[in-house]
């Protein structure tokens, strides 16, 4: 238990601040400040893997590691679309993943956000169209914010993330 | 016992570990090699098939052995205008699933077998077998699931527990059927193939030098392996032998990335087990090693870094330098974290005993890689074939034989070890020189192989070439669809709250098996 603590103490808070020196940054910082007024600190976010290959879950997942500590932003994952403010969605849709993906969507109650992570869900990427492959994540459900890349790095997803939330109020009256 | 098996032909085979290739054009051939092959001690790694009816009227079959020195590549033709062969599921378990697949993409039944879809679900007409090539690569299919027949336990207070395709966490989708009575598992049935994205077609679309971009993406987090693999393979029927530095930065990436992988897990298992300091701990030294890629590579996941040839670009002037003083710290807190794991009753006490995998069961079930090394078999391409830079390397095979959870977990610890160190030699020894060379187009017809020993186990690439650098067949193979099964029986006699704990010590690729 000392160890643990001991280690604990010695790493010390690595988690980065948001810097406000670029125009990225403090476009971020303003995202953030809507983000606490719109969700009061409570975003909670459902991942859809629609048939990705995995590699934009790996980034996923480090959006949780000390550094970029999400949940200190009030982010969190949830293990269901019912108490999802927000749907995360990797791709390509896979013809095997339609259903389930248009079924998660309809459980997440409204206002709800979706926000698509990577190049195969913004266009179907590397693997394009056919007949087992969709394509992209727009062709079955709507999207709010798409984030390319592969992967898409963790603060570019958080860019994402942050973008959807400050469209939040207008969809959340349409709706 | 069946009668003794004419005589087969055997040829040359072009790949980056030793092999042969034989021709077996008898049913009495093919299932009397399966047999002499098992009765060998090999293991079946992969099968597919191919449509040659365009060139001589036949179907073809092909099953890649993996023996501890060699791969043996038996390919069988059909008779002209069948489209059935004998199942080798009785032999080598693990053919069963492939069969299914074969089936689901290319029409030809195997007899004997499941006869159960395995990658199609219903989502396009059970007459298109998309990999014939009479399938237009353009075709489209109005979505229509269809209900599988899970298999159903009877008994006195025995329920059922459907989960998923969407997990509760952030995974990958796939079905699991749990008959259990109270918390205890009597049955796991997985159902997968939900991310079944055409790989196999879309391959033919693409020219051979795209086919790395592809093959990258099977399964990402084991985008170096494949790549490499790929590559391997395309080198192979080409002839080409790729620059000394840039095998070593090829080698250099792929034990990165199984270092990102382990420490990942290593972490996550922490997590499962309720202590999320383990957590915190390895996912900085993971983001670490990701941020030091980036600086190094370009790239904090090095996707197109292995390309036909050799490797996309050359480390920066500064780089091993600062790669090289990165292991020292990672190695102290790796060894630190691991004493903590050790000793940590609470953890321990979930880890040892949990999914408990004996070393008879693995062999019989033909387990791959890590989760093969946990229980006992000590096989690791990188030991056992070794291919340039390897045969340089004299790298250790790490290896435990209680099979549970906690075997899992000491296998992780010691493979960052050693690929740690790998690194380090790695890093000290480059040789100078060019990063690339040139790929010609290979030659029509050519088929070559490509085996990597990835962080979960080895990955296979077999490339048939087409006319004009096209790429006429490719067929990836991820140790995970030997692994799955292994999970299935794993899990027996544990209780479903350690399922994410057993799960996530196999971590098994659904990607990478749905194609």
């Amino acid at each position: 238990m000392l160890e643990v603590l001991e280690r604990i103490a010695r790493g010390g808070l690595l988690t980065e601040p948001v810097p406000s020196a670029d125009a990225v940054r403090r476009e971020q910082e303003r995202l953030q400040a809507a983000l606490l007024e719109v969700l009061g600190r409570a975003l909670c976010i459902r991942h859809v893997d629609a048939g990705s290959c995995n590699g934009c879950e790996l980034e996923i997942h480090a959006m949780n590691n000390p550094y970029y500590n999400l949940e200190g932003a009030g982010i969190r994952f949830v293990a269901s679309p019912r108490h999802a403010d927000l749907l995360l969605v990797t791709g390509p849709v896979s013809v095997n993943m339609e259903e389930a993906l248009h079924r998660t969507y309809d459980a997440t109650p409204d206002p709800k956000l979706v926000v698509v992570v990577g190049d195969c869900g913004a266009c179907g990427g590397v693997f394009g169209e056919s007949y087992a492959s969709l394509g992209s994540i727009a062709k079955v459900i709507p999207v709010d914010v798409t984030v390319p890349g592969c992967p898409p790095t963790p603060v570019a997803i958080l860019q994402g993330i942050l973008g959807a939330t400050r469209k939040a109020p207008s969809r959340g009256r349409q709706t | 016992m069946s009668p003794t098996p004419p005589p087969v032909k055997a040829m040359p085979l072009l790949a980056n570990v030793r092999g042969r290739r034989l021709l077996a054009p008898e049913h009495g051939q093919w299932t009397g090699m399966a047999e002499s092959m098992k009765a060998g001690g090999a293991q079946l790694l992969a099968l597919w098939g191919t449509d040659d009816r365009d060139r001589d009227d036949r179907f073809r079959i092909y099953a890649a052995y993996l023996l501890r020195d060699e791969v043996v590549l038996v390919e069988h033709a059909l008779p002209a205008g069948a489209t059935s062969y004998l199942g080798l599921g009785t032999v080598f378990p693990v053919a069963d699933r492939l069969q299914r697949s074969v089936f689901d993409l290319l029409g030809l039944r195997a007899e004997g077998g499941d006869e159960r879809g395995w990658l199609r679900h219903g989502s396009w007409p059970e007459a298109f077998f998309p990999l014939r090539r009479d399938s237009p690569a353009t075709a489209r299919f109005r979505t229509n699931s269809v209900p599988y027949p899970f298999v159903a336990v009877a008994g006195d207070g025995v329920h059922e527990i459907p989960v998923g395709p969407v997990h509760a966490g952030t995974i990958e989708p796939g079905n699991f059927r749990f008959s259990v009575v109270g918390e205890k598992v009597l049955r796991l049935e997985e159902r997968l193939g939900y991310t079944h994205k055409g790989v196999a077609k879309r391959f033919e679309q693409l020219s051979q030098s795209e086919g790395q971009r592809l093959a990258a993406r099977v399964s990402g987090d084991s985008a170096v392996a494949f790549s490499w693999a790929y590559c391997a393979a395309l080198e192979a029927v080409t002839g080409v032998t790729v620059p000394a530095r840039a095998a070593a930065l090829r080698a250099l990436v792929l034990e990165r990335e199984r270092i990102a992988n382990h420490l990942g897990d290593l972490g996550a298992l922490g997590n499962d087990a309720g202590f999320a300091f383990g957590l915190a701990q390895f996912l900085r030294l993971k983001e670490d090693l990701l941020r030091a890629n980036a600086q190094a590579v370009g790239a904090r996941y090095p996707f197109d870094f292995v390309v036909p040839g050799g490797v996309a670009r050359d480390l920066a002037a500064e780089s091993p330098a600062a790669l090289t003083a990165q292991l020292r710290p990672l190695e102290q807190a790796v060894l630190e974290l691991r004493r903590i794991y050790d000793e940590h009753a609470g953890l321990q006490d979930r880890f040892r005993e949990a999914g408990r995998l004996e070393r008879e069961l693995a062999g019989t079930l033909g387990a791959l890689g890590l989760a093969a090394r946990a229980s006992g078999i000590g096989r690791d391409l990188r030991v056992d074939q070794p291919w340039p830079p390897y045969d340089r390397l004299a790298p250790k095979a790490a290896l435990r034989t209680e099979g549970d959870v906690a075997a899992r977990v000491q296998v992780r610890f010691d493979e960052v070890l050693e690929s740690i160190r790998l690194c380090r030699v790695l890093l000290a020894s480059l040789p100078e020189g060019a990063v690339a060379v040139e790929v010609p187009a290979a030659e029509p017809d050519r088929l070559g192989l490509g085996l990597i020993e990835g962080w979960r186990g080895p990955v296979l690439i077999a490339l048939h070439a087409g006319p004009g650098g096209a790429i006429r067949r490719c067929h990836a193979h991820d140790p995970s669809w030997q692994n799955w099964p292994l999970l299935e029986f794993a899990i027996l006699g544990n209780i479903v709250p350690d399922f994410p704990l057993i799960n996530k010590s196999f971590n098994l690729s659904y990607s990478g098996q749905d194609g």
